[in-house]
């Protein structure tokens, strides 16, 4: 609650995040419609369903920070405020992970259902047709959220050992855009490395939960590979908060 | 003429300064010049991946796209080395720190643009330059029209500096939102890498007359492709890239004035 009050503050900004992404979502929406038009069905996908993936996908883009914004936290680390942050009676990685999910529940309301609207009314998009789409297409954001901020939590860490995070967050940012279905459908990818493409976990951040409300993908098995990304890398981030924790003693606080 | 020749002087001492601090740190320079120039490959993967189904895009082959995605890169990240923090000029106001560059003897244009002048940028220049050398190697242009080249470039980056200057002279009115100026600065670099016949015959007439990017690289390129314009607008067109880019700079040169005029600092 206390991270949605905290990002509501900055209603201008969201504002024109939400009109970029809408201005891009138009962009890349003509480029899929006109691949389409010449390979009609193409990935299981009708040019409905493509522009759906793409406005959907400019959507996830503010509360899944896609283009790998790094957490509050790495900041922290740098300056040494994380110490504090350790002290306090509650699980660092809880607490983080309740503060951006708060963020990421302001960030959809604001800067993701008016990318969506918009483009339902330039070009028309597909809804799930009954209220279980719709919950299971709920349960999925809210899981993609979880290993967005799994991954984004392990590169904050990261930032106790290698202090300047200049580099990796190029790198994640190149890993995530790619690979997780942002710049073009991951069933597009052919052959081998689409597979491979499809097991790693940013596909549970973009691409799977596109597929869910399209209503493209058999939603238990989808459900439970974002389950068991967000696993992983909840416990991965537990793993080195406890050896962070350490380090910090032996520094001398 | 000795104005512009002062103004152009202290851009290049001062962005030489900024090399120099950033050289300070070869490693992370390296990194950091690799690294945009992997990022904006990504681009082009998508373009590839995209021909791996389908032989033609909005009626261009692959070297053709290529073609139009060089010129427009070229532009687009040598606008952006050059003039693109420009849009930073929000921040710098609500810092305070314009008021400190108002009253330096220097051009608070040229101290906007050269601020923290990121010589790592350049990644992004070879990356599309290579792309550009790849699709001419494919394409054999006749040298009677291969002159449109680099003056298409050349107009390019003065367009897309124009629009990052009205990008920056917004700032002076919405401190807030300087997203807002993104949309067309890199939105403009997103509209451009692809032919402009995908898409919809309303938003290229848009992008013909009223925010001219159709001349960074659609029009100019029609002409070096020889390529009949799939909306038939007149012929002429191709060669109105300078008097679209002039049109626009002045327009943009007025804007920031306009602004700079209007600014009276935050108070405290």
């Amino acid at each position: 609650m206390f991270g949605f009050r905290r990002h509501a503050v900055y209603r201008a900004a969201a504002f024109a995040g939400a009109l970029t992404n809408t201005i891009f979502g138009v962009l890349r929406a003509y480029v899929l419609i006109a691949l389409w038009h010449a390979r009609p069905g193409l990935a299981g996908y009708d040019v409905a369903d493509a522009v759906t993936f793409c406005f959907l996908t400019q959507a996830f883009i503010g509360p899944m920070q896609v283009f790998g914004g790094a957490l509050d936290l790495a900041g922290r680390v740098r300056t040494g405020d994380v110490a504090l942050d350790l002290l306090r009676p509650a699980s660092l990685q809880l607490w983080t992970l309740a503060d951006d999910l708060g963020r990421a529940a302001y960030l959809f309301i604001v800067r993701s259902v008016p990318p969506v609207l918009i483009g339902a009314a330039l070009f028309g998009v597909t809804f799930p047709a009954h209220a279980s789409g719709w919950a299971w297409f709920l349960v999925s954001m809210i899981l993609g959220v979880v290993v967005s901020f799994g991954l984004r939590y392990l590169l904050a860490m990261a930032t106790c050992w290698i202090v300047d995070d200049r580099g990796l967050l190029q790198l994640s940012l190149v890993m995530t855009t790619f690979f997780s279905g942002m710049v073009l459908p991951l069933n597009l990818m052919p052959g081998w490395f689409g597979t491979f493409t499809r097991a790693l976990p940013w596909s549970a951040m973009v691409q799977v939960p596109a597929d869910v409300y399209l209503g493209k993908t058999d939603v238990a098995g989808a459900l439970a590979f974002q389950a068991m990304w967000a696993a992983v890398l909840l416990a991965a981030g537990a793993l080195v908060t406890r050896s962070a924790r350490r380090k910090v003693v032996i520094q001398g606080g | 003429m000795g104005e512009v020749l002062g103004m152009a002087r202290s851009y290049v001492l001062l962005a030489a300064t900024w090399i120099r601090a950033a050289a300070q740190y070869p490693a992370s320079m390296i990194m950091i010049t690799a690294g945009s120039f992997v990022v904006t490959g990504l681009d082009l993967a998508a373009i590839a991946v995209i021909f791996v189904h389908t032989g033609s895009l909005g009626g261009f082959t692959l070297p053709e796209v290529m073609f139009l995605y060089g010129t427009a890169g070229v532009s687009f990240a040598l606008a952006d080395m050059l003039f693109g923090n420009v849009d930073k000029l929000g921040q710098h106001v609500r810092a305070g720190t314009f008021d400190t560059m108002l009253i330096r003897p220097v051009s608070p244009f040229v101290q906007m643009a050269v601020d923290r002048f990121a010589f790592q940028r350049v990644g992004r220049v070879l990356q599309a330059a290579t792309v550009l050398a790849i699709a001419l190697a494919q394409l054999h242009v006749p040298w009677q029209r291969a002159w449109m080249i680099p003056l298409m470039v050349l107009c390019g980056i003065v367009l897309f500096t124009a629009l990052w200057t009205f990008g920056g002279a917004l700032q002076f009115l919405l401190t807030e939102a300087p997203e807002i100026a993104n949309a067309f600065t890199y939105g403009g670099g997103q509209l451009t890498q692809y032919p402009l016949s995908v898409y919809g015959g309303e938003l290229v007439r848009a992008v013909t007359f009223i925010v001219p990017l159709a001349f960074v690289n659609w029009q100019p390129g029609l002409y070096v492709l020889d390529r009949p314009d799939p909306l038939g607008l007149p012929y002429w067109l191709r060669f109105a890239g300078p008097v679209a880019a002039l049109t626009l700079a002045c327009a943009a040169a007025w804007a920031w004035r306009a602004g700079l005029r209007r600014y009276r600092s935050t108070g405290s």
